[in-house]
């Protein structure tokens, strides 16, 4: 254990980076996700059959396959088509695409929620389409996305040691080379579980002060 | 001063003598799958006229002002606004006034289902008041008020929030406009929802059961509001509703519907205490 504990001295400068990986790999997949999430859970409550019908096939699509399958098949086997992309970004664009997917469904599930009159209201005042969306359907479906997106953003942080698998240099890959140099598996995944753990201890705390914040604005707060 | 409600429902083409129509509805049938709720209505209200619609529930009432504030589409026939087509719009340039065809004119000679651009522009002059208010729970009274004039009518936003603080002012509720509409109560929100529709200056404003919801000693407060707005302005009014108090203060004409059709139509007083119609005095024994 003392040995272990005296390589674990010596790695930390190289577990540093490893953490900044993971959070990189997690800031970027759930910024791209987040964006695919709008774009797909929009167009899929689209009035527009085309505009619908794509973002349904996207979302199943990327839904019903395996992360673990996206990953290999964007670090595999696009370079066979003649496009490479880094390790960092196969990984963001795997957990971009696939966490969009299941964000798309949240987009959707929390704009049919905001009841029906209010858009009879925006539309009594006279308010075309991409106001009533803006300033009326949004603001009333974004509160009701927190919760939902909180898991999805501890998922995809736990999801991102599968970027190892593709030589993205993360926590998970550093503390891989730990346990080589000292033997020590149980310490060192041990440690590993710690990290995430606390890891997402911390994006849940983040995301519990993003929800009070949307909920006090709805005014719907604890205070009512 | 207002211009009297001519008595007679003008004919279709027939825009003469300035009784220009606020509303005609032509032959208009809609029907929700095979539920036939309006069955071919003719119905013309003349601007600045005050109109209330009576009648048992699911007798097409609501419908009448849903279609007119496009919430629902015409399933046959034609809805005009201020003399132009509403439900429908020219087909192209110069095709309307196509001849007659089997049983009169055909209402939709030369016109074809209004777009949601044409209606974006023409359902501008119609307001509406719900039953449940439907004010925007993420929004201040104010910013309920102003939302509209500053977005769509592109009103200044000081000149917008004035206008506001006068028509909230108007209904009672200066003390109230940061307040979120999920404090007030019913009848507070409803008069909010009143001046908000005011705001946007509509020449038509629908009331649909706007007492409906409210526990009864907030009903006056409401009426009360609804009354001055009536006596301060020309505005047109549809009015659903089952208070006769109210339909015989504000209204020139009193429509009996039942089953999707008008069964009685005459002026407030005459209707409600002298009854022709079997139907009307039934209805008139059980709301009072």
């Amino acid at each position: 254990m003392s040995g272990f504990l005296a390589e674990l001295g010596r790695a930390l400068p190289r577990l540093g980076e490893g953490l900044l990986v993971t959070v990189e790999s997690t800031v970027l997949g759930a910024g791209l996700a987040l964006v695919l999430a709008y774009a797909l859970g929009l167009m899929s409550g689209s009035r527009s059959r085309a505009a619908r019908g794509a973002a349904r096939t996207v979302v199943e699509f990327f839904r019903g396959t395996s992360l673990y399958v996206q990953l290999f098949w964007l670090f595999f086997a696009l370079p066979m088509l003649g496009f490479r992309l880094e390790p960092l970004a196969c990984g963001v664009v795997a957990l971009g695409l696939n966490f969009g997917a299941y964000g798309a469904e949240v987009v959707r599930g929390a704009v049919a929620a905001v009841p029906r009159a209010q858009l009879e209201a925006s539309v009594a005042l006279g308010m075309g389409p991409g106001l009533r969306l803006r300033r009326v359907v949004l603001p009333q479906a974004h509160p009701l996305m927190v919760a939902p997106f909180k898991n999805l953003l501890v998922q995809l942080l736990k999801a991102t040691p599968l970027l190892s698998l593709v030589t993205v240099p993360d926590l998970t890959f550093r503390i891989d080379q730990l346990r080589s140099a000292t033997g020590d598996t149980a310490a060192a995944y041990l440690l590993l579980l710690a990290v995430y753990g606390v890891l997402a201890g911390v994006l849940s705390l983040l995301m519990n002060a993003l929800e009070r914040a949307a909920k006090a604005r709805l005014g719907t707060g604890g205070d009512g | 001063m207002r211009r009297e409600p001519e008595d007679t429902v003008a004919g279709p083409e027939d825009g003469v003598a300035g009784t220009v129509e606020a509303v005609r509805f032509d032959r208009v049938t809609k029907r929700f799958g095979e539920h036939t709720v309006l069955d071919g209505l003719d119905l013309a209200v003349g601007r600045g006229e005050r109109v209330t619609l009576i009648g048992p529930s699911g007798s097409g009432k609501t419908t009448i002002l849903r279609l007119l504030m496009t919430l629902e589409r015409v399933t046959e026939g034609v809805i005009h606004v201020a003399g132009e087509p509403y439900s429908h719009m020219p087909s192209g340039h110069g095709e309307r006034g196509a001849g007659a065809g089997p049983g009169g004119p055909d209402p939709k000679a030369g016109l074809v289902p209004a777009s949601e651009r044409y209606l974006a522009a023409r359902r501008r002059g119609i307001g509406m008041v719900f039953q449940h208010f439907n004010l925007f729970p993420h929004m201040s009274v104010l910013e309920n008020v102003v939302e509209a004039p500053v977005h769509v009518l592109r009103e200044g936003k000081e000149a917008a929030a004035a206008r506001a603080r006068e028509l909230l002012g108007m209904v009672g509720l200066a003390d109230k406009v940061d307040a979120r509409p999920t404090r007030l109560s019913g009848g507070q929100q409803q008069r909010v929802a009143i001046a908000r529709a005011l705001a946007m200056r509509p020449e038509i404003l629908l009331l649909d059961e706007v007492t409906s919801a409210l526990d009864p000693e907030l009903v006056a407060e409401v009426l009360d509001v609804l009354r001055d707005v009536a006596r301060a302005t020309d505005i047109t009014l549809l009015c659903v509703t089952h208070e006769m108090g109210f339909a015989r203060d504000v209204s020139d004409r009193i429509l009996m519907f039942d089953r999707g059709r008008i069964v009685e139509s005459g002026r407030a007083d005459q209707l409600l205490d002298e009854p022709t119609h079997e139907r009307t005095r039934a209805f008139l024994r059980a709301v009072r």
